[in-house]
């Protein structure tokens, strides 16, 4: 499954962690919530960068005190149907601040890109490798935005403000 | 009207564009049907039983008469020359090729039309009164507000993917139009004490299988927090809606397992957690959103002009005059309300000359401006009460000035079995079938103002809970059977109807609604008690009386 990250199909340098197995002594790797929520101080303390995979059904509120020392959450979409994640997203970037790696898992399509990179999401780990070869490409679909989300995005209402104003000062 | 500018129309386009993509990768192998029916669904396409089903949106109803000819274009190009207005407001093509639709979409958004969000679960095309800026006493025009939702909820980031599909409705009126008590979440538009408009917001109703009259979430929301009080629903619905159980996963499922109070709570803690963010809306934003609304240069005319005086000692105008023309805020104005329920007709259907000649009739005389009411009917919203009656002879000409508005041949009627996959049996041969038995007008005008309301499946498309006779289609060892309620309403005082009986077959439901008629002619205390009053006052029983004694 290939890994788009910061616009770029690149190496996923994190090892997934299966339920029950056991962590490598160092490197970085992304572990279930439950198996992080076990022992969080244990696991962050070992060297190596950590990432939890947080499921789209569980309280964020359980994350959010480890959130400033991890290097990754994944988020899940079981379905892409399920637009759970989204939510989660948007909470954990514009709510708690977290600026590390917000990744998207599951069924992780084409047409989801623009929803999820508004929410929030900076790396995706794409079902179909067509889907991810045409990242860029997608991105640029859209140039007009309605709703202001923390992606900074300029929104319609917005702009026509800005548009406004600049006529009005030029006349 | 609304003028979309550049910025919109870009959108539009973009989407066209997307969609384009979607349909060559879907017709290329690369999605999967199931990858794709989503997608489709987002554009407003069903899979129906004879061929895919194309619903566009107008938001709250609102069409130009350029609109209304692309509509018709569409139809007579891509379609078999008519289209179905539905209780969305929306308009539906029947038989229209996959392959064919980019191109339809894209004819469609030069003149700023779209299908966006027009099924699928997200935030539903916003539905309003179809006389919102012209109703008399209205608080302000509710489509300022509808737009800004408008805008708001299109390809919205965070709720594209909801449990399901979500509906918004918006009045500004004391008489509700817009059945804001049946839809997820209802907004009525009013003024608190110190003279500001906000809004009462209303949640969890809804119609289906389960249905729900929505209930007072907050008696009052500022017009300035009305996206962040909206957007915090979603955000609680999206987290903690139900997504094991299609038929579990609508708001009104989580309000009712919770409660209001408690599902109020969890939504105001969410509000206030989001802060006074970029969802406030600045006055500004919002008087420039009302400034691209454009009000007709109205004309200072007489209240009763000769040219109606004169027309009302024909009798049949005046017979259309009576329950197709209702006040306008400014004098000398009317709302006219155009049937599309001829006798023996497909409730809300309208072919393409029809929709030509609807158009042209704007322009001569409602600048320009037509509205799509939810009970499946047109409407001009600014006709000067001088050219009542050429417009009467004109709409009489392409057949829709059939005075019927309100009476009991205005049904509203999903297609049913005769075009829905999901149908348990017909829609539209028994609303045909009810015209025809109810076509004198006499009869129909002494019986007063009676909604009959049909659906074909529990789906409720024809909102038959709230017709003050609702007609239900199920299915009983592979025969049609219809279930039958009385006493439903949609507006202000809305009401889920009451079954009165075991389901009768598809061959006796005529005879039974005319039982019921006949008991309410009976038992009304005098001419002007309504039926659904009638109802109200007596329960379901003298009815059921009438209708299964000799049965
Ligand atoms: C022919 C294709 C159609 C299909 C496949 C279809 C499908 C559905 C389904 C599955 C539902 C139930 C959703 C739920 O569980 O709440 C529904 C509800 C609804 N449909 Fe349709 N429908 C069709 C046509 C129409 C038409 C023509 C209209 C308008 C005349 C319409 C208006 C509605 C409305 C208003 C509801 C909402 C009832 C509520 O408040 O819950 N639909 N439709
Ligand atoms: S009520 Fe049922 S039969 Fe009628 S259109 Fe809706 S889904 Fe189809």
């Amino acid at each position: 499954m290939p890994l788009v990250k910061n616009g770029r199909i690149t190496t996923d340098l994190f090892v997934h962690i299966a339920e029950g197995a056991e962590l490598p002594g160092d490197g970085a790797i992304l572990v279930p919530a439950a198996r992080f929520l076990e022992d969080p101080e244990a696991m962050l303390r070992r060297p190596g960068k950590l990432g939890v995979i947080w499921p789209n059904n569980r309280n964020l509120d359980d994350l959010v005190p480890y959130l400033d020392r991890l290097a990754a959450v994944a988020l899940v979409f079981p379905s892409f149907r399920d637009g759970r994640a989204y939510s989660q997203a948007r909470l954990l970037r514009e709510r708690h601040g977290y600026d590390g790696e917000l990744r998207a898992t599951g069924q992780v399509l084409r047409d989801q890109f623009v929803f999820m990179s508004r929410a929030g999401f900076d790396a995706f780990e794409v079902k179909k490798d067509a889907d991810a070869d045409a990242f860029a490409e997608t991105m640029k679909r859209y140039s007009v935005f309605y709703q202001p989300t923390g992606d900074g995005r300029v929104t319609a209402l917005n702009r026509r403000m800005q548009l406004r104003h600049s006529e009005s000062a030029g006349q | 009207m609304y003028a979309y500018d550049e910025l919109d129309r870009t959108l539009i386009n973009e989407r066209v564009s997307e969609f384009r993509d979607q349909v060559k990768r879907r017709l290329t192998g690369e999605l999967t049907e199931d990858e794709f029916k989503m997608l489709r669904l987002q554009n407003g396409v069903y899979l129906q039983l004879h061929a895919y089903m194309f619903r566009v949106a107008i938001p709250y109803g609102t069409l130009s008469s350029k609109q209304l000819r692309r509509l018709a274009h569409v139809a007579r190009r891509y379609d078999r020359g008519y289209g179905h207005f539905t209780t969305r407001q929306n308009i539906q093509f029947n038989w229209i090729k996959l392959s064919d639709l980019p191109d339809a979409l894209a004819e469609l958004a030069e003149v700023g039309i779209h299908a966006m969000q027009t099924s699928g679960n997200n935030m539903r095309n916003v539905t309003s009164d179809q006389w919102a800026g012209v109703a008399p006493g209205e608080v302000e025009d509710p489509r300022i507000w509808s737009e800004i939702l408008r805008q708001h909820t299109t390809l919205h980031p965070e709720f594209s993917f909801l449990p399901r599909k979500f509906k918004i409705a918006i009045t500004a009126s004391e008489h509700d139009r817009a059945a804001i008590k049946v839809h997820d979440i209802g907004l009525r538009l009013h003024r608190n004490a110190d003279g500001e408009t906000g809004f009462e917001v209303l949640v969890g109703g809804g119609l289906g299988r389960t249905p729900f009259i929505g209930k007072t979430i907050k008696p009052y929301v500022a017009g300035r927090d009305i996206l962040s009080y909206v957007e915090a629903i979603l955000r609680v619905y999206n987290q903690y809606g139900r997504r094991d159980n299609i038929y579990k996963a609508r708001i009104k499922i989580l309000v009712h397992e919770l409660g209001i109070e408690k599902f109020a709570k969890e939504v105001d803690e969410e509000w206030k957690q989001m802060g006074h963010s970029a969802l406030t809306l600045d006055h500004s934003v919002i008087e420039e959103v009302r400034s691209r609304f454009s009000y007709p240069a109205y004309e200072k005319l007489p209240h009763m002009p000769d040219e109606l005086k004169q027309a009302a000692h024909d009798p049949l105008f005046e017979r259309w005059r009576k329950n197709s023309v209702a006040p306008h805020k400014v004098q000398g104005y009317s709302i006219v309300t155009l049937s599309l329920k001829p006798v023996g007709g497909p409730p809300g259907d309208a072919t393409a000359d029809q929709m030509d000649a609807v158009a042209d009739l704007a322009d001569k005389y409602s600048f320009g401006e037509i509205r799509v009411g939810h009970e499946q009917n047109l409407v001009l919203p600014h006709v000067a009460k001088r050219d009542l009656p050429q417009l009467w002879k004109a709409l009489d000409r392409i057949g829709l000035a059939t005075p019927n508005v309100n009476l009991v041949t205005d049904i509203i009627a999903c297609p049913g079995l005769d075009y829905c996959s999901l149908a348990n049996a017909r829609s539209i041969p028994i609303a045909q079938e009810l015209t025809r038995r109810f076509a004198n007008h006499d009869t129909a005008e002494m019986i007063g103002r009676l909604h009959i309301n049909i659906s074909g499946c529990i789906n409720a498309c024809g909102h038959h809970h709230v017709g003050h006779i609702g007609i239900l289609g199920v299915e009983k060892n592979g025969e049609e059977f219809y279930q039958i309620t009385i006493g439903g309403r949609a507006d202000e005082n809305a009401q889920m109807g009451a079954l009165i009986g075991p389901a009768v077959p598809y061959a006796e439901v005529a005879d039974v609604i005319e039982d019921i008629v006949e008991a309410y002619l009976a038992l009304r205390d005098r001419p002007e008690e309504l039926f659904v009053d009638t109802v109200k006052r007596l329960g379901v029983e003298p009815f059921k009386e009438r209708v299964y004694a000799t049965r």
